[in-house]
């Protein structure tokens, strides 16, 4: 079998040797109901509490303070829904802060909110960076603001969002409220929220990035597992004590009664030994910084062979400003879809924020809203490396992606490539 | 991948290019038109029909196997039998399109009409 080259780390990665190692044991063996008062129970409860404290480790918080779920998507759901339910009083429809390049998670949670009439929603543009400004997101903030929610590093792009910025600023606000609400008068108290908490969706930041709760000064913060080594199914959101949340998922009572539903033992336990292996590799901080930097010089690496061999290629994302693994590419003339199912063909694996390849049609959002034309997005193909990348599996990678993207210009409609390339009209 | 018919004929007959505003793809066929003796009715009438047929296609793999298909089918056809093509027929000749890429055999339907269309149109 001709051998593969992974390039969608920002997709998923494999599991790590030591997670599915752990996890083995669960399936079976220690294979109890948590929940079970009995010694089966008692295996698989400890199983799920030495997971939450490797996690609380990795997010440097409390254990109690960890709520396991089913992944990323759902965290952000019931950091979303959950703080609106709780928080929500008749009388003064709250507002929530985001941004427009949120993963779909994040956006079509707050979304759907919105048409439901139970919030009022602002979704901030980034610059042409890729990153949104601090300031445009606080001076977002309104007195019936509830929730901001920004992401930390894009799926997309690789651009790592401004967090800690945002974050100080959002405690400042907080102090501002408790004040008011203190020395305010029931006529002042109604037109305001005192809550004001402060979400990240740290699932692509995880691995590469520190996600310590009190650096990033967040309320909230989701992950996903399959993003870090550990098993698809499970993730978890951070939520700091005196956090008001509702439950999503009702039913048991389990993970504090914020989550019900018996636990996912044998994911939960891949997800802490996952966490574990990299926290492990942090603690010398040379050698993790020394991985990360082999990474971004692949990824360097790619960037400049694909620039030097392809014309009419441009970086969607400022580079200075992205995670060490992600880069998206937009290629003039061709389409991404196309491009993929021919590297797809060659044996690499990518992925592309063009329209065809959305089930909805829809060009990618975090493009557009980043200020490029429908036919710049039309081409754009993401690549993401991963720590087992290789020099010879990058350079392979350029060589072929420059015959595949040739191989499609010479089959493409539009001649003129150039990025301002306007659509060819109809023929009347 | 090996699409047929990929190309341009230069100073063609009829072209037909068309835009899917839902996707963005794009579409260009270019024909070359002959005549021949056609038997009807045992009447013996010259009629039109497709010598080549070339396609370019700026789009994802649907929209490339589309166009090329299309060309596969309607060469060697009879304008008459060319307009008639429809979009399923060229969904089926691939074996079937996933619904959300079936606009993509729309588009090369509409293209392989407006080529011919054009030729009429040039024709007169």
């Amino acid at each position: 079998m001709k051998k593969r080259i992974y390039l969608d780390y920002a997709a998923t990665i494999p599991i790590k040797k030591e997670a599915a190692e752990k996890m083995l044991p669960y399936f079976s063996g220690s294979f109890g109901n948590p929940s079970s008062i009995h010694s089966f129970g008692r295996e698989a409860r400890a199983a799920i509490d030495e997971a939450r404290r490797e996690v609380s480790k990795f997010l440097k918080c409390k254990p109690t303070e960890i709520l396991f779920t089913s992944g990323g998507t759902e965290a952000d759901n019931l950091a979303i829904r959950g703080v609106v339910s709780a928080v929500s009083r008749v009388g003064l429809k709250p507002h929530i802060v985001t941004t427009a390049i949120e993963h779909d998670a994040v956006i079509k949670t707050v979304r759907d909110l919105e048409k439901r009439g139970l919030i009022e929603a602002s979704y901030i543009k980034p610059q042409p960076s890729g990153a949104v400004l601090a300031e445009d997101v606080i001076s977002a903030i309104k007195d019936n603001t509830i929730l901001v929610s920004v992401m930390y590093v894009n799926n997309e792009t690789g651009v790592i969002q401004p967090i800690r910025e945002i974050g100080k600023k959002i405690l400042e606000i907080k102090k501002l409220r408790m004040g008011r609400k203190q020395t305010g008068k029931a006529k002042e108290l109604a037109k305001f929220y005192s809550e004001l908490y402060f979400h990240t969706d740290a699932a692509q930041a995880a691995g590469y990035l520190d996600c310590y709760a009190d650096k990033l000064m967040a309320d909230l913060i989701s992950l996903s597992a399959h993003k870090i080594g550990g098993p698809k199914g499970a993730g978890c959101l951070y939520v700091r004590a005196g956090t008001k949340l509702q439950p999503t998922q009702t039913g048991g009572g389990q993970e504090f009664r914020m989550r019900a539903g018996t636990e996912n033992v044998v994911s939960i336990v891949g997800f802490g030994e996952a966490v574990r292996a990299d926290e492990r590799r942090k603690t010398c901080l040379a050698g993790r910084q020394a991985k990360d930097e082999s990474v971004k010089k692949l990824k360097e690496k790619l960037i400049e062979g694909t620039m030097k061999k392809i014309a009419d290629v441009q970086v969607n994302g400022d580079q200075k400003i992205s995670a060490p693994h992600i880069v998206n590419f937009s290629f003039g003339c061709v389409e991404g879809e196309s491009i993929l199912l021919n590297l797809d063909l060659a044996g690499i694996a990518v992925s592309t924020g063009s329209a065809c390849s959305s089930g909805s049609l829809e060009p990618s959002h975090t493009l557009l809203a980043m200020g490029l034309s429908v036919p710049q997005t039309h081409g754009s193909v993401r690549f993401s490396l991963g720590r087992e990348t290789t020099k010879e599996e990058i350079d392979y990678t350029v060589k072929v992606l420059a015959k595949v993207v040739k191989r499609l210009r010479d089959m493409s409609v539009v001649k003129a490539c150039s990025h301002k390339t306007e659509r060819v009209k109809n023929n009347e | 991948m090996h699409p047929k018919n990929m190309g341009e004929i230069k100073n063609a007959d009829g072209i037909g290019k068309a835009g899917n505003p839902v996707c963005g793809d794009l579409m260009l066929m270019t024909i070359k038109v002959a005549y021949r003796k056609s038997h009807i009715a045992n009447r013996k009438t010259e009629e039109g029909y497709i010598k080549d047929i070339k396609f370019k296609t700026l789009g994802c793999g649907a929209a490339i196997a589309t166009a090329s298909i299309a060309t596969t089918l309607i060469k060697g056809k009879s304008l008459a039998d060319a307009k008639k093509i429809t979009n399923d027929e060229i969904a089926k000749a691939l074996g079937g399109l996933p619904k959300v890429k079936m606009h993509c055999s729309m588009l090369a339907m509409e293209v392989v009409k407006k080529a011919i269309d054009d030729y009429e149109k040039k024709k007169k």
